[in-house]
């Protein structure tokens, strides 16, 4: 059995406590507007260019984005910064894309993870079946959980798919006794209105334990990427939070009780 | 910072580098004199030393804590004829030079063409160097392959121990006389010799001690005239202290520094030795002073950071003696590489740090200035704390403190042969070089420049560059059919090269020991006194040789970019990829872009390069590690390159890594730049691949933006960044803290960023000071953003 994989960042440190290990696994059901990974989207190996440039001269090459591993080869590759997850208290996180497109997959990753004693966190947008959540909890220190509009009608414009799977998973997560982690992407115009926020507030605040927001703020970084796949027109972006708007965002999350981080 | 402070730094900062003529004037006034040709040689040099210090200019500087200077003012530097004698030209050079410049003005030319040259020319130690060295050495040098670092500048390379925080020169003179009491004059056929410099060792003593005198009456005749009654008061205490050290042990923290400063100027005005002089584990020896007088009531911290300051100007006031040719280009800087050691683990190895050390951080992010260097010793039982403040001057951006694990140190040196406790007593100086403080004279002989040999391999011994026969015959490497055969014959080609090297550094040490002795450092350094033997002829308890490898980076790429594209792969053929690098990659664009982004790299944590790193210095250390050296040492290899990697990147044409030809090496340990693209964990693991407890030292350099400092998770990973690679017995690891752009800016308006401070290579230095190409160097490594 093989994953399909596009990226895989040592020395990653937004995505989880300590120094960790991120590995992107492709495929994605979402679409959101201001996907940062759209290499991501499709569960497949895809062939694009790759342009090296040395002063003014650029050298094209054919380079394919997605690699296929077996667990315990993915493990193998991972498990060579050890010695900093056991340093700093880091370990490995699954990213994507969505992880749990590819579920035994992470699974199978996940336990041999654990047999290793490394800790292990999951980035999830939480749209799968209820049944991979349980599959992987068990194999899973922390989740890092998207919450990126709590209407469902928004929800759906914004990323092709409503949210009551996601909800009812972040609803489950938490019954499991899970340690949880919420992410919310801060776009704005899109997802930061102040019904939005107080709607996912008072959602949190009938799950036990969830004690961390962390805010994303949305940047621009991608645009060469659509460029690089060939999709999407950038043109119409929306424009990056200023700094006073993500302490407003901040200070309302903090004042609610929780514990902020931006950036992760 | 106190408004004294403030001055005195600006002061400094604002002194223009000058060539000074008074020692060299006094110095041949005293070898002028009839009856100087029939004393010892070690006397000779003692008593010269005595002359320059009752004749010099006392300068005493407005507002100043800390007296005594080198020269007649701050950064008046002055010259040593009697090892390296300079031409007109040389001044001139000096005089002019775009970077690292010294104005010298007319009274200097005159004093050189009327005194100083007429007396030396064919007379300095440089002439002997050149004179004793054979014609293969003068080749080999001049193409490139080594530097010399004892043809302008004396042995050195050492730092004060705690002894002589505790003793007066007066007690070091009883102990001399009692070693010449015990001499057998019977038994030991160096008995006289051993006199000899026993006696000399005593005048240097006196010499040190006539110069305190002589600024404590200059600093009474000063608080006569003195009007604020502030200053005129501790303008007389100034003078009580000058009259009572170095003669008499210090009793007090600030008799402590003066203490230490005079004998910082005896150890640089006797000669012009590497690295000046250092006093090492400053926390630990002021501390007793510290504490008791802190308890007792008499200083505050304040007044103790205060000095401190004052202390810290006096470095800085003092750049390197001036450098030219090739040693310019090895060690293109101000900086004199005293290197200030913090931290680390005291002789019954428990955690050394203490309230001092922290004080002396805040001193470090406070001055902000390119002398005194200084280092934080992270072992694992100093505290995170520690680690964590020392990393937040880091994000300042200058540069210092670089961060050196203190437990690989004490490994190295204790598998070099060092007591545990002499080991422990030790620590880093100049750029990364691990010693046992104040027992060891461990001199670095020169740069080797490793990728120069390979490419003298894949000529068959010739060097492409002048198409003169320098090496041995290995063979046609188009013909080799295996990977093997071409690794084959670089081994005997470093074998040959190495062995010049070595027979170079055995004759130039042989001619310091027997025509440049050092009396005065000889004094401070164990166990110069109890053997009866000068410091420059193997004295020291401990006797090491160095030759720095250069190119470790830019080598293993070389060399995996051919196993892999020319050996595995087929890629190109031998005769192809030679003609390419004959051309400089001129019309094989496409080849050099699959050189540069599609071959592995060191760096990166693949074994498929990094076994080649760990080859090269293998090969590298079983030539040399643990050879004899002809004044009794062990000669020993590391790994630091100062600014030669520039130099030597200089005389080599286009690599296989797709380097461009004359562009620089790779520097320290480093990868070549811009080639890690793993992220700094990579890094530190490939760099920890080989054996860093066989080495004197490694530099590895890291560049991030500041944004990387943000917030003290981020404070704390790097912790955890730097503890892993020290868990990994890596030695010593630094930080430039300064964005791309900030950099290009400071290229195109030098003038908007003159206070900018940037890691070089083992030290920091002024951004404007740098060359155009180590300039760009700077820039190009790799920048870890967005992790």
């Amino acid at each position: 059995m093989q994953g399909l994989v596009f990226d895989i960042r040592r020395y990653s440190v937004h995505d989880g406590p300590g120094i960790r290990t991120t590995v992107f696994l492709k495929g994605c059901p979402l679409r959101c507007l201001w996907c940062h990974n759209p290499e991501s989207w499709l569960l497949q190996p895809e062939t694009t260019v790759r342009k090296n440039r040395i002063g003014n001269d650029t050298f094209e090459t054919t380079e394919v984005v997605g690699k296929y591993y077996t667990p315990t080869e993915l493990v193998s590759i991972v498990e060579k910064d050890y010695l900093f997850f056991d340093e700093s208290n880091g370990g490995v996180t699954f990213s994507g894309g969505e992880p749990l497109m590819q579920p035994e997959f992470l699974e199978q990753s996940l336990a041999l993870l654990h047999k290793k004693g490394i800790h292990t966190a999951v980035d999830t947008c939480g749209l799968a079946s209820a049944e991979r959540y349980k599959a992987i909890a068990p194999h899973t220190n922390l989740f890092l959980f998207d919450l990126k509009h709590m209407d469902s009608a928004t929800h759906k414009r914004l990323t092709g798919c409503d949210n009551e799977l996601i909800l009812s998973n972040l609803r489950l997560l938490n019954t499991l006794g899970a340690d949880i982690i919420i992410r919310y992407p801060f776009i704005p115009t899109a997802n930061d209105s102040k019904e939005n926020l107080n709607a996912m507030v008072s959602f949190l605040s009938a799950l036990k334990g969830i004690s961390e927001v962390d805010v994303l703020p949305y940047h621009k970084i991608a645009a060469h990427k659509y460029q690089k796949m060939g999709i999407g027109n950038w043109d119409n972006a929306p424009s990056e939070p200023t700094k006073t708007e993500i302490e407003q965002v901040v200070s309302f999350l903090k004042n609610s009780g929780y514990k902020v981080k931006v950036g992760g | 910072m106190t408004e004294r402070i403030k001055q005195l730094r600006e002061q400094s900062l604002r002194a223009i580098n000058s060539i000074s003529a008074e020692r060299a004037l006094l110095v041949t006034e005293y070898y002028k004199q009839q009856h100087v040709a029939a004393r010892p040689v070690p006397v000779q040099r003692a008593e010269s030393l005595l002359h320059i210090f009752s004749k010099k200019h006392i300068c005493i500087n407005s507002g100043e804590l800390i007296v005594g200077e080198r020269g007649p003012a701050p950064k008046a530097t002055p010259t040593y004829p009697e090892v390296c004698l300079h031409s007109i030209e040389d001044l001139d050079i000096l005089d002019s030079r775009p970077k690292v410049s010294y104005k010298v003005n007319d009274e200097v030319r005159k004093a050189y063409s009327d005194t100083i040259i007429p007396f030396w020319k064919g007379n300095s130690q440089r002439d002997r160097v050149f004179a004793n060295v054979d014609e293969q050495w003068k080749e080999v040098y001049a193409s490139g392959v080594f530097t010399e670092f004892q043809e302008q500048r004396a042995p050195g390379h050492t730092v004060c121990s705690a002894r002589m925080f505790r003793m007066g020169l007066k007690d070091i003179k009883a102990i001399i006389d009692g070693t010449i009491s015990t001499l057998d004059f019977f038994n030991d056929p160096d008995a006289v010799a051993k006199r000899e410099e026993l006696q000399a060792m005593k005048i240097a003593a006196d010499a040190a001690i006539i110069l305190a005198h002589r600024h404590a009456e200059s600093l009474t005749q000063l608080a006569t005239k003195e009007s604020n009654p502030q200053r005129k008061a501790e303008l007389e205490h100034m003078a009580s202290i000058c009259q009572w050290v170095p003669e008499n042990a210090p009793r007090t923290f600030h008799e402590a520094l003066q203490h230490y400063w005079f004998i910082h100027l005896g150890v640089i005005t006797e000669l012009n030795p590497w690295d000046s002089f250092n006093p090492g584990r400053l926390d630990q020896h002021l501390w007793p002073f510290y504490q008791q007088e802190v308890k007792a009531g008499t200083l505050t911290e304040e007044y103790a950071k205060e000095l401190l300051q004052s202390f810290w100007v006096k470095f800085n006031n003092h750049p390197a003696p001036p450098k030219t040719g090739v040693t310019a280009k090895e060690s293109n800087t101000y900086t004199d590489f005293a290197l200030i050691n913090v931290g680390g683990v005291k002789a019954d190895g428990s955690d050394a740090v203490n309230d001092l050390s922290y004080i002396i951080l805040d001193v470090i992010e406070e001055m902000r200035i390119l002398q005194p260097s200084s280092m934080v010793q992270i072992s694992k039982k100093n505290p995170d704390r520690f680690l964590h403040r020392a990393l937040k001057i880091v994000k300042t951006g200058f540069g210092q403190p670089s961060i050196f694990n203190t437990d690989a140190v004490i490994q190295e040196l204790v598998s070099q042969g060092k007591s545990l406790e002499d080991a422990r007593n030790g620590g880093c100086s100049g750029c990364v070089e691990a010693g046992a403080f104040g027992t060891e004279a461990y001199m670095l002989t020169g740069y080797f420049n490793l990728p120069k040999v390979f490419e003298i391999t894949l000529h068959n011994g010739v060097d492409p560059r002048t198409g003169k026969r320098l090496g041995i015959e290995t063979g046609n490497v188009s013909t080799f059919t295996t990977f093997n055969e071409l690794m084959d014959a670089f081994r005997k080609q470093l074998k040959h090269f190495v062995d010049i090297k070595i027979k170079g550094n055995n004759i130039i040490e042989k001619l310091y020991g027997r025509y440049l002795p050092a009396p005065f450092l000889s004094l401070v350094i164990d166990d110069c006194i109890t053997n009866g033997i000068d410091y420059n002829a193997g004295g020291a308890r401990y006797n090491t040789s160095y030759i720095q490898g250069v190119g470790l980076g830019s080598l293993t790429d070389t060399i995996t970019a051919i196993k892999h594209h020319v050996y595995e792969n087929e890629t190109v053929t031998m005769t192809e990829m030679l003609n390419a690098l004959e051309n400089n990659f001129s019309g094989f664009e496409t080849l050099r872009a699959k050189l540069l982004y599609e071959t592995p790299k060191y760096g990166n944590d693949d074994d498929y390069a990094d076994q080649h790193a760990v080859e090269i210095f293998n090969s590298f250390l079983e030539l040399i590690d643990g050879r004899p050296t002809s004044r009794g040492g062990t000669f020993r290899v590391d790994m630091l390159p100062t600014t030669c990697h520039v130099y030597f990147g200089t005389v080599i044409g286009a690599t296989a890594d797709g380097r461009m030809a004359g562009t620089p090496l790779s520097e320290g340990v480093s990868p070549v730049q811009g080639a890690d693209r793993n992220g700094p964990t990579a890094v530190v693991k490939s760099v920890a691949k080989f054996d860093h407890l066989k080495t004197g030292g490694t530099l590895l350099n890291q560049k991030f933006t500041p944004a990387f400092f943000n917030g003290d998770e981020a404070i704390a990973r790097l912790g955890f960044l730097v503890r892993t690679y020290f868990r990994m017995d890596g030695h010593h690891i630094q930080f430039n803290v300064t964005d791309a752009q900030t950099l290009r800016d400071a290229q195109k308006h030098p003038e908007k960023h003159a206070d900018l401070i940037v890691r070089v290579a083992g030290y920091s230095d002024y951004f404007n000071d740098l060359t155009p190409e180590l300039q760009e160097e700077v820039i190009s490594r790799t920048e870890h953003e967005g992790f």
